[in-house]
This record gives C-alpha cells, sequence and structure tokens, in this order.
C-alpha cells in the first residue's frame, strides 16, 4: 500500500529531536522526504539543553533507515536568510515542496508578566512566533511555484487557545500563531495552499521534562521531579493521562499533510487530552 | 497492512446514503464492521426526498462488498427505544462497539419570523435530540469496551450563523454544547468526542431544487442551474472549490475513530475549504 504522503516532500524545523524528529520519522514512514533543520545550539532563556547536532544526525539516520531521503542543515528560524537557504537548497536537492511543518520552539522559566526580563520576552517571540513566520515566508513562493497546492502546519499549544499564568510570553506567542494561521490560510487558499495549527497539551519531551518546568508546576517543592510533576500535569487534562508522546503530534500532522484533509484549511486543531475545554 | 480502524465496530446513524454510506464504506475498508440505522422514510417538513430502503440495502451490499460484516436497521433516531434496539441488536451480533458516527440531519428553510411550528421541531428532534440520542444509547457499550470514539456531525453552521436556516443553526451549535459535555462526561472513560463542521457537501440533501433556491432565490427557477449555484456555494469557501465530497468527511472521521487520535477529545473540526475565516 502506497504512503499516505508518498512522493511529497516536507520541511520540518526544530528537526533534531522531540516532535520534530518524531514528524520527520513518522511522515518518512508515509513515503515524504524530508528537509530539516535545526538550530542544534542552546537558545536564549531556554533553561534546559538545546538539540545537538548529534541529535539532528540521529533524526538523518533514522529517516535514512526508511529508505527516505533527507537533506538537513543547522539554521536558527530567527535567520530568515540561512533558513530560506536551508529551505532552498534542500528543495533543490529533493525537488519539490509539499508539507510545511513550523515546529521549532522554546519553553521558558516561568515569570509573572510584570516580572519578565525584556530580553526572555524578546527571544520567545522571535523563536516562537517571528521564526514560523519565517517559515512560511521562506516556503510559500515553493509551494505556489510548485502548482500543486500545499499543507503547511503551524505548531501552536493549547496555550495558543487558553492563558496559562507566569508564562504570558509563551501564551502571547503561541496565540500570535494562531492570527498568523488565519492570514496565511485566507491569503494562499486561492493557490489551493491549506494552513492549520495544532494545540498540544503537553508533550512527553525535554521541552517540558525539566526542572524549569517542574518547578512551574510545583512551586510547592525545592526540587520537584517527573513524578511530582505528573498528577499536575494531568490535571490540566480531562482525559486521565499525564502529557501525550510527539507520535500524537505527529499523527495530526500526517492527516493535516496528506490528501485526506485536503479541503481543511484555516483550523486549530487540539491535539490536547481536552485541556482547552477544562 | 492492518486497517487503520481494524477490529473495530461502528454505528452509524443516518447509514443509507449521502456521507452516513461513505463513513461505512470508508471504515469497512479499513477495518471496521458496522451497524447502520437509517429512518429510510420522509418527514413532512422536509423539502427533498430522503432515503429510502433500497438506499439502506445499498450500503449494506457495498460494506459487505469489503467483506465487512453490517447490521442494517430502519429506525428514527427520534425514536430513542428503537435506536436503542437497533444498536443493541447490532452489539449482540458484532459482539462489542467502538466507534458513533451520529450522522443523521436534515435541512430545510425559512426565516425565524416565519417558520412554522413543525418545521423548527423537526429539526431540532433530528439534527440535536437524534445526536443524543445516538451518544446516549451507546455510551453503556462504549464503557464496557473500555474506551471509544464518538463523533457529531454537526456543520460549519455550528459555529456561525446563516439567514433562511435559523433552526438548523441553532440545532448545530447545540450539538457542539452537546460535544463539549459529553467529552467532559466521558473523560474519565477514555471515551472521546469531537464534533465535524462541514461547509457544503456534495450529497443530495444540497443537489435539490430547494436547496438551489435558496442560494438563487433572485432567479428564476429555470435558471437555477447547477452550475450557476456552484458559483454561489464556492462564493462562501476559502479554497476555490464550490463544495467537497462526502468522503473529505469521511475521512475526518477515520481520523477522528482510529487510535492515531486516541488523545484528542472535545474539538470542533471544520471541513469547511475555509469557510469560517471568510
Amino acid at each position: 500500500m502506497a504512503g499516505r504522503v508518498e512522493g511529497k516532500v516536507a520541511f520540518i524545523t526544530g528537526a533534531a529531536r522531540g516532535q520534530g524528529r518524531s514528524h520527520a520519522v513518522r511522515l518518512a514512514q508515509e513515503g515524504a522526504d524530508i528537509i530539516a533543520v535545526d538550530v542544534c545550539e542552546d537558545m536564549p532563556g531556554m533553561p534546559y539543553a538545546g538539540a545537538t547536532q548529534e541529535d539532528l544526525a540521529e533524526t538523518v539516520k533514522e529517516v535514512e533507515a526508511l529508505d527516505r531521503r533527507i537533506v538537513a542543515a543547522k539554521a536558527d528560524v530567527r535567520d530568515y536568510g540561512a533558513l530560506k537557504a536551508a529551505l532552498d537548497d534542500g528543495i533543490a536537492q529533493l525537488g519539490r515542496l509539499d508539507i510545511v511543518s513550523a515546529n521549532a520552539g522554546i519553553g521558558s522559566s516561568p515569570h509573572a508578566a510584570q516580572d519578565l526580563a525584556e530580553q526572555t520576552w524578546q527571544d520567545m517571540l522571535d523563536i516562537n512566533l517571528t521564526g514560523v513566520w519565517h517559515t512560511a515566508k521562506a516556503a510559500t513562493a515553493h509551494l505556489i511555484e510548485g502548482g500543486h497546492g500545499g499543507s503547511i502546519v503551524l505548531t501552536s499549544s493549547a496555550a495558543g487557545l487558553q492563558a496559562y499564568a507566569n508564562i504570558a510570553h509563551y501564551v502571547s506567542a503561541k496565540h500570535g500563531v494562531v492570527g498568523l494561521m488565519r492570514t496565511l490560510a485566507l491569503e494562499l487558499a486561492p493557490h489551493s495552499i491549506r494552513v492549520n495549527s495544532i494545540h498540544p497539551t503537553q508533550v512527553d519531551t525535554p521541552m517540558i521534562q525539566n526542572e524549569a518546568t517542574y518547578r512551574l508546576f510545583r512551586p510547592d517543592l525545592d526540587h520537584p521531579t517527573r513524578a511530582d510533576f505528573e498528577p499536575s500535569s494531568q490535571a490540566m487534562n480531562v482525559l486521565p493521562i499525564p502529557w501525550v508522546d510527539p507520535v500524537d503530534i505527529s499523527n495530526a500532522v500526517l492527516f493535516l499533510a496528506s490528501d485526506e484533509a485536503r479541503y481543511i484549511t484555516g483550523v486549530a486543531l487540539p491535539v490536547d487530552a481536552g485541556a482547552v475545554i477544562k | 497492512m492492518a486497517g487503520r480502524v481494524a477490529g473495530k465496530v461502528a454505528f452509524i446513524t443516518g447509514a443509507a446514503r449521502g456521507q452516513g454510506r461513505s463513513h461505512a464504506i470508508r471504515l469497512a475498508q479499513e477495518g471496521a464492521d458496522i451497524i447502520a440505522v437509517d429512518l429510510a422514510g420522509q418527514i413532512g417538513s422536509v423539502p427533498y426526498a430522503m432515503a429510502t430502503p433500497d438506499d439502506l440495502a445499498e450500503t449494506v451490499k457495498e460494506v459487505e462488498a469489503l467483506d465487512r460484516r453490517i447490521v442494517a436497521t430502519q429506525a428514527d433516531v427520534r425514536d430513542y427505544g428503537a435506536l436503542k434496539a437497533a444498536l443493541d441488536d447490532g452489539v449482540a451480533q458484532l459482539g462489542h462497539l467502538d466507534i458513533v458516527s451520529a450522522n443523521a440531519g436534515i435541512f430545510s428553510f425559512g426565516t425565524l419570523d416565519q417558520l412554522s411550528e413543525t418545521a423548527w421541531r423537526d429539526m431540532i428532534d433530528v439534527n440535536l435530540t437524534g445526536v443524543w440520542h445516538a451518544a446516549k444509547a451507546a455510551i453503556p457499550h462504549l464503557r464496557a469496551a473500555g474506551g471509544g470514539s464518538i463523533i457529531l456531525t454537526s456543520s460549519g453552521l455550528g459555529l456561525e450563523g446563516m439567514p433562511n436556516v435559523g433552526h438548523y443553526v441553532t440545532a448545530k451549535h447545540g450539538i457542539v454544547g452537546l460535544m463539549r459535555t459529553l467529552a467532559l462526561e466521558l473523560a474519565p472513560d477514555m471515551i472521546r468526542v469531537n464534533s465535524l463542521h462541514p461547509t457544503t457537501v456534495n450529497t443530495d440533501m444540497i443537489q435539490n431544487a430547494a436547496t438551489y433556491e435558496l442560494f438563487a432565490s433572485d432567479l428564476p427557477e429555470a435558471e437555477r442551474t447547477r452550475e450557476v449555484v456552484s458559483e454561489r456555494f464556492q462564493s462562501i469557501n476559502a479554497l476555490p472549490i464550490p463544495w467537497v465530497e462526502p468522503v473529505d468527511i469521511s475521512n475526518a472521521v477515520l481520523w477522528l475513530a482510529s487510535d492515531e487520535s486516541r488523545y484528542v477529545t472535545g474539538v470542533t473540526l471544520p471541513i469547511d475549504a475555509g469557510e469560517l475565516l471568510k
């Protein structure tokens, strides 16, 4: 049976590990070739270790093990020129572009809005919002020129649809992604290019499995652990689970990327175990 | 490759033709057995010919041609006892229940100051109470199975208004409230509940003289051709298409029914070609 995205090429940011790697592997399983970028560095304001070049190399290895092609580059979504060069090079090698997953993003230490440092705010907006715009901007001309439509999937968050205290910068950036998604969807609909956003609850990746996040959820403890975090995380959801796995987000990306969703555009799709209806 | 809903059993209302038949076939293609019900009869306030017993027989034939089992019964979603009996019988024959597609629905027209009591009541009884009945009858079976997925068919008009169909808009909005409440009530049992919001779907419910009149009342009847109305329909969408096909809704049903969306609940999912963006 042919894969569900057979013959398509997908551009994925933040592809070195976590959700981005999972998207690369899942789309490759269903027949896509991959253009992967990641900054492969610690980012400012990130209270946990960033992905590494070894991580990105592992993504390459896993996609190649599926007999799909992958072009991987180290690039920062804040640097439009570098991001565009990486994408242009990937398309030159792989021949086309069909799918965009604007996935790169950071978490941050908890601060009340009035206590956020200027730089902490700016770094968050630069990566989690402007980086998403850069990703779409670099891809749009290729998708239009390709003449066969396309699917752009922006990774927002449950925090893109509702507020959580002490992460105003993250909530603002992720809400901004929704406005960007809706506007892109209107602008690109005449070209049959679809644009949607995904809104995960907590995903079991290094972005949440770190002490800063544990402290956000358990300010009552000096050194909270994953086990301490688990019940607090589950309290966000209505389904009786603490977090979802990266593949759950990848399966939503796959659906939106595939022709099965050929007429779905402008949609904010939660994959959130009911966090938004709680 | 195993089907994406292999081994599951799906209950589908309004399964004789249109979207309901398409859902039955699409789920059967991916390995599900089907419990199908349809009124297979006329309702007085509905201004187009409704499905017949022959239509329901055709659904049976098409599912059986896929080597899947199907139990089909003529039943009215307004009659809770009859609906429950049909479902209970289906579950007794097929062994369990995993998926519910509350799809049965009708369309009729009139401004809210002119609508007859009968047209209002028929609409609310079928399109809202009938959906509650389908879920209510299914819940004990889903609990017995240890989880499941309930998919309620709402409409783009479940998320925004439109003149001349206020009773339809009201019923379809009501489905969203029903969906969100069911999602909360059933989450502890790992039963997920979501709603679908199609734009115009290419079925008998819209390809008829009464619907053409709604969209082209300024033209004499002879000039209300499919070509003319297709332009009117296209003007409500962002993507350059007049309507979606039943299989586009079925593919969303399939995704929500499958384990790929195991943590998606409480979601309103438009399949609307960007109608809601406009």
